[in-house]
């Protein structure tokens, strides 16, 4: 039985009331927070559920690891009080539905690399580079990458629902291919199988592996081939990877070990500002403003802080913001690329 | 058997919509980048009506005649419309063209042109009908070693052993490589024609005779790296040549000149300001991805200025000389021949030498120039030319 | 010799015309549904003088003349329903001159719209044409007789309201020429007289155009999409009101279709924004989404799917490639936009029945004065079946639009009938009568228009 592992004792308990008096789109006190976050427990109409951003950051500010943001989106969906208007929320639950036929199983008994559905970037940013030898690619035909989306961007759209029922599937197409340890190319894909999946009590058969994690110990393992690249870069923290905030510091260890400096911006790691993406279509009066000047106090702030780089995790943030970051004099460069070009490869 | 049964894109030739997107270049600026299209206007020309009668006359809807003959062998496998299609296809249009031709040979239902082309070949290893001891004539007073275990194999080709416009650029390269200090030696009447030009005349036959013909050779005398003069031959046998089991390392001549400038390992002359155009040669270019090499060399040039035309490197306008074509001019005899248009396009430019990098471009373009009568405006010369001249 | 072909072959030369079997048949064929229809002869004239040659040569040998574009029409309008001489127009593809200050450009009606899209693209970027969204290799006389519609769709009309001048060979030989050019003087307007109107939309039934004056617009420095997303068509007529009421976009199209599985059921409002700075763009889509479509997107009605996209020209050949066959037709009707909901279901319905994934468009036309609605339906050229059910599936839709008010757009011959029968008698007589003064023997398309 698929279900939120969420202890209403927890939150009792707590005195800072950080998921709510952190948010960075919601102003409340910690008394005001307590008030909502009770009418969060017992399911009724709170606030919170209109004003939330579905930025993810409460569940990284959660003292205690009791999944306030995915609570919230439960609530949303329950009381029917979603984020998104209607058609977007039908546009994306039917962009997971896969339509070209069953991907090809193949059982590999190694590590993989899963690309999620994001099949069409592996050619320019994986194919055929040292960082990557002796990881399997999964999901590399864009016909069939529905059947590995791992579905975690529907907490943006108030369905948790559609995840569950989905998700299991997805996991076993993932196992079908006996992988010993999977590295995830998209953040989130990791995040719902080390954070999400256990929050709903949805079993994992397989080892899950960050991203940024594999890049930090392949590049140690190369690291006679590295040749410092002396920028000075920022970093486009995205939502999903607040549920893999421990593993958040291999952004630092690889820029560190790649010869750059990470500049000192306002937003960065905890303050990070995510992509804005679906603040743009959110039903709130002025979101579609907010998310243009959510991106504007962004970059400007990447500006103000004399970056070169702005090195980006996930290709939905690229997709929102990449364009905008060139255009203020700022390279956009993927991470894995960056750790390509450290070790002499010709980056996308 | 049925056509239907032997041809074997029976499941895809039927997919063209005949929207028009291969007759353009990359901008769009025009229907005439598609040289015999260009040629003829007429729907039969361009590769969607080609592929559109092919099927007809597989399916036994149209008889086999010869202007449908003709028709089929006009296309100069310039890939001009697999750079273009937007159908998942694309990249096997020229291939359903030649599959086409492969039944025609099969059923000896080929156009004279094209039976003078294979037989002389067959019979004597080159389009000319000459000798194999003429293939050693382009040296003149020149003296070139035999191949005999040097770092590389300069494989002439038969376009530059024996077309005497050719020639000059056949003996301009060794004496460049002579200078540069490459060790290098030719296989002289060893060498036959590389089979490029007869695999796309479909017939296959004639393709695995020539190649392992050469292999057999090459492999005696210890060839592991080839520099060809012709973008042709560099595709036969660095794309060909493995279905066959030749597995060398292939070089087309402006690659490793590039690579020897970077080196140091020679200059490049110094010219008097002199404006040069660069013609992207279809075999080097669209069919295998090399449009900076050739202009790394021209840049490498002193004292002159290279002006791009509009229509470069994947929307280059193919001289017309693909595909044997070269020799069995189905593309000529006007002045919407593409030769002629293309060397139209180049005096526009300004350009004072119109710069090739392959023997069949060189006497297709030259020949144009003459005909179009502005020799004392435009020179056509191949790379290799310009580099040892001055 | 034929000595037809010998007189034809004196006109045009040896190299432009053709009575062999393979360009019969290969201009035989219609891209869509339509039966293969074989000429006598292909020809391929350069100038509007061997133009008028041939067809006083066709008046004479009693031989039909069937003008030919890019032959995109998808409704077989160009094929030789009588036989004749198949004229492909092609190469009469000139652009003569470019009046930057008036905004207009003389071009030979062959040219393709791809040709001066990049044209204009090139030498005056701040000019541009309503392209429509055939292929570019559709030419701008080929268009201009089915009264064709582009991505100026919205402010300006229909693509036919776009000319300040045409030079037109009649059936008769001869070589008209209308509007200001008519006076020997500049090609600048078209009305008032002699603005006759008698060739746009005829299917070139009525003559050949061959040259066109035709008007550019300010084309600014950015151009966007952005995507307004609704799942109730009944809405869309509400919200394409209020959209042309603002009046900032540059075209406006819903798009429904069943595949891929993003678009089924949903119908998307694509809007075409330019702006010569951010500021501009920003300012129009204020209007448009936090003013005046506000009200929707907060009560969940509609979102915004997307905003600032950059706008790719639309490959309507990968829709041909749906059912992996190559082939496609669609009818396109002129409908009020508030027929759009009940457009759109029998769209569902009757593709639905024919095993077709349904694919609709519609294209609004002016200040939201009628849209250009089309039923797309892809066949496997290789499946006869296929073939056949789109064929049905057009047919069924030509007759719905007319039950539900609407109007065919270039109708196909079946069409064409069905459109006739349900026409003001007094209407059509002078239909014929001018068919008739304009085209005595009949030479000019025939089979077309023409009352049974």
């Amino acid at each position: 039985m698929i279900k939120l592992n969420f202890d209403e004792n927890k939150c009792l308990a707590c005195d800072t009331r950080d998921c709510l008096t952190k948010c960075q789109y919601m102003d409340l006190d910690v008394s005001e927070a307590g008030a909502e976050i009770e009418k969060l427990i017992n399911g009724e109409d709170s606030r919170v559920l209109y004003e939330c951003r579905t930025c993810y950051a409460c569940e990284e500010y959660c003292p205690m690891d009791n999944h306030p943001f995915y609570l919230i989106v439960k609530r949303q969906e329950e009381l029917d009080i979603p984020p998104l208007p209607e058609p977007i929320i039908k546009q994306g639950v039917q962009l997971g539905i896969p339509f070209r036929g069953d991907p090809k199983i193949e059982e590999i008994n190694g590590p993989v690399l899963n690309m999620g559905v994001f099949s069409p970037l592996y050619p320019s940013l994986i194919q055929g580079s040292k960082l990557f030898e002796g990881l399997t690619p999964i999901s590399t035909d864009g016909r069939k990458m529905h059947h590995f989306f791992c579905q975690l961007m529907y907490l943006h759209f108030a369905r948790t629902s559609v995840i569950n029922e989905r998700l299991p599937a997805v996991i076993d197409t993932i196992n079908s291919f006996k992988p010993t340890k999977v590295v995830h190319f998209h953040d989130e894909c990791y995040g719902t199988y080390t954070h999400y999946a256990p929050a709903f009590g949805i079993d994992v058969p397989f080892t899950s592996v960050h991203l940024f994690e594999y890049l930090y110990h392949r590049l140690l393992e190369l690291k006679d081939q590295i040749q410092p690249l002396n920028y000075k870069v920022c970093y486009q923290r995205p939502c999903s990877s607040r549920l893999s905030s421990d593993k958040h510091k291999y952004v630092d260890k690889i820029f560190k070990l790649v010869g750059c400096e990470h500049v000192k911006r306002e937003y960065m790691d905890e303050n990070a500002l995510c992509c804005g993406s679906t603040i743009l279509s959110q039903r709130r009066e002025g979101s579609r403003r907010f998310s243009l000047e959510l991106q504007n106090r962004n970059i400007s702030d990447m500006k103000q802080a004399g970056a070169e780089l702005c090195i980006f995790n996930c290709p939905a943030c690229m997709q929102t913001m990449g364009k905008q970051v060139a255009e203020s004099g700022i390279m956009p460069i993927w991470m894995s690329d960056l750790c390509r070009m450290a070790i002499g490869e010709k980056a996308s | 058997m049925e056509l239907t049964e032997e041809y074997k894109y029976m499941d895809v030739i039927h997919r063209c919509f005949r929207c028009g997107y291969c007759k353009f270049p990359q901008d769009w600026e025009d229907v005439d980048n598609c040289p015999s299209y260009a040629r003829y206007r007429l729907e039969s020309y361009s590769n969607g009506g080609r592929l559109w009668l092919i099927r007809a006359w597989i399916r036994g809807e149209i008889p086999w005649s010869e202007h449908l003959a003709n028709i089929v062998y006009s296309c100069v496998a310039c890939k001009n419309c697999e750079e273009k299609c937007p159908l998942s296809f694309a990249g096997d249009i020229v291939n359903m063209v030649v599959a086409a031709r492969n039944l025609m040979v099969e059923q000896g239902l080929v156009a004279p042109p094209v039976k003078q082309y294979l037989e002389k070949v067959q019979l004597h290893g080159n389009p000319w009908g000459l000798g194999a001891n003429k293939r050693k004539q382009w040296m003149g007073d020149l003296s070139v070693e035999s191949y005999q275990g040097q770092d590389y194999l300069y494989f002439v080709g038969s376009e530059g052993a024996y077309d005497s416009r050719a020639q000059k650029a056949t003996r301009a390269l060794a004496e460049i490589l002579q200078n540069a200090g490459v060790s290098f030696g030719v296989l002289g009447s060893e060498e036959t024609d590389d089979g490029n030009e007869a695999e796309l005349l479909g017939e296959d036959g004639l393709v695995e005779v020539l190649a392992e013909k050469n292999i057999s050779k090459f492999n005696e005398t210890g060839v592991k790296k080839i520099i060809t003069l012709s973008p042709h031959a560099y595709n036969a046998l660095k794309n060909i040549y493995p279905r066959f089991g030749g597995n060398f390392e292939v070089y087309h001549y402006t690659q490793l000149l590039a690579e020897l400038l970077k080196a140091e390992r020679f200059q490049a002359p110094k010219l008097d300001s002199v404006k040069i155009t660069f013609h992207d040669p279809c075999f080097l270019g669209r069919w295998n991805n090399e449009y900076r090499a050739p202009r790394k060399v021209l840049q490498a040039l002193g004292g002159t200025q290279l002006i791009e035309m509009g229509r470069n490197r994947e929307s280059a306008l193919c001289c017309g000389g693909g595909s044997a074509n070269y020799f069995m001019d189905l593309l000529g005899g006007s002045p919407d021949s593409p030769a002629r248009i293309r060397v139209r396009q180049a005096r526009e430019t300004g350009a004072d030498i119109l710069a090739v990098a392959c023997p069949n471009c060189l006497t297709m373009l030259e020949d144009a120039v003459k005909v179009e009568g502005f020799e004392s405006e435009l020179i056509v010369k191949d790379i290799s030319e310009i580099l040892n001249e001055y | 010799m034929d000595a037809i072909y010998k007189k034809l072959l004196d006109i045009v030369g040896e190299d432009y015309v053709s009575n062999q079997n393979e360009e019969l048949f290969t201009y035989s064929k219609d891209l869509g549904t339509s039966d293969p229809k074989w000429p006598d002869y292909v020809v391929a004239p350069k100038t509007t003088e061997e133009v008028s040659r041939i067809v006083k040569l066709a008046n004479e040998e009693n031989l039909a003349v069937v003008p030919l574009g890019g032959g995109l029409s998808l409704a077989g309008l160009a094929l030789p329903l009588k036989g004749g001489i198949e004229l492909d127009l092609k190469r009469m593809d000139q652009i003569l001159e470019l009046n930057e200050q008036d905004r207009y450009i003389i071009l030979e009606a062959g040219a393709s719209h791809g040709k001066l899209t990049a044209y204009l693209e090139k030498n005056t970027p701040h000019l541009k044409h309503s392209e429509p969204g055939a292929p570019p290799a559709a030419t701008i006389g080929g268009n201009l007789a089915i009264h064709g519609q582009g991505d100026l769709g919205h402010p300006y009309g229909f693509n036919s309201d776009m000319i300040n001048g045409l030079e037109v060979v009649l059936p008769s030989g001869e070589i008209c020429r209308f509007g200001s050019c008519a006076l020997g003087n500049d090609w600048y307007t078209m009305h008032p007289l002699p603005d006759l109107n008698m060739f746009m939309g005829w299917s070139g039934s009525t003559g050949i155009i061959t040259k066109v004056s035709l008007r550019l617009f300010p084309c600014k420095k950015i151009q966007e999409q952005d995507a307004l997303v609704l799942d109730d068509a009944d809405l869309v007529p509400e919200v394409l009101f209020k959209l042309t009421h603002i009046g900032m976009a540059e075209d406006i199209i819903v798009v429904s279709q069943e595949i891929p599985p993003p678009f089924n059921r949903l119908h998307y409002i694509l809007i075409n924004l330019a702006g010569d700075t951010n500021l501009e763009l920003e300012f129009k889509r204020q209007l448009i989404f936090d003013t005046h479509l506000s009200s929707y997107i907060q009560e969940g009605r509609a979102g915004i799917g997307a905003s600032g996209q950059d706008i790719q020209r639309p490959v309507v050949s990968k829709t041909s490639d749906w059912r992996k066959g190559g082939g496609f037709e669609y009818v396109g009707a002129i409908v009020p936009i508030s027929s759009y909901p009940k457009c759109y279901r029998h769209g569902v319905e009757v593709s639905g029945r024919h095993h077709i994934p349904y694919t609709t468009l519609g294209r609004v036309l002016g200040t939201g004065h009628s849209m250009m609605f089309s039923w797309t339906f892809a066949f496997n050229r290789a499946d006869e079946e296929t073939v056949r059910h789109a064929r049905e599936a057009l047919h069924e839709t030509d007759k719905e639009v007319l039950k539900m008010g609407g109007t065919l757009w270039k109708p196909a011959v079946f069409g064409q009938k069905i459109l006739m029968d349900q026409m003001d008698c007094a209407t059509l007589q002078l239909m014929q009568k001018v068919k008739h003064m304009l085209d005595p023997n009949g030479i000019m398309n025939p089979g077309n228009w023409e009352v049974s």
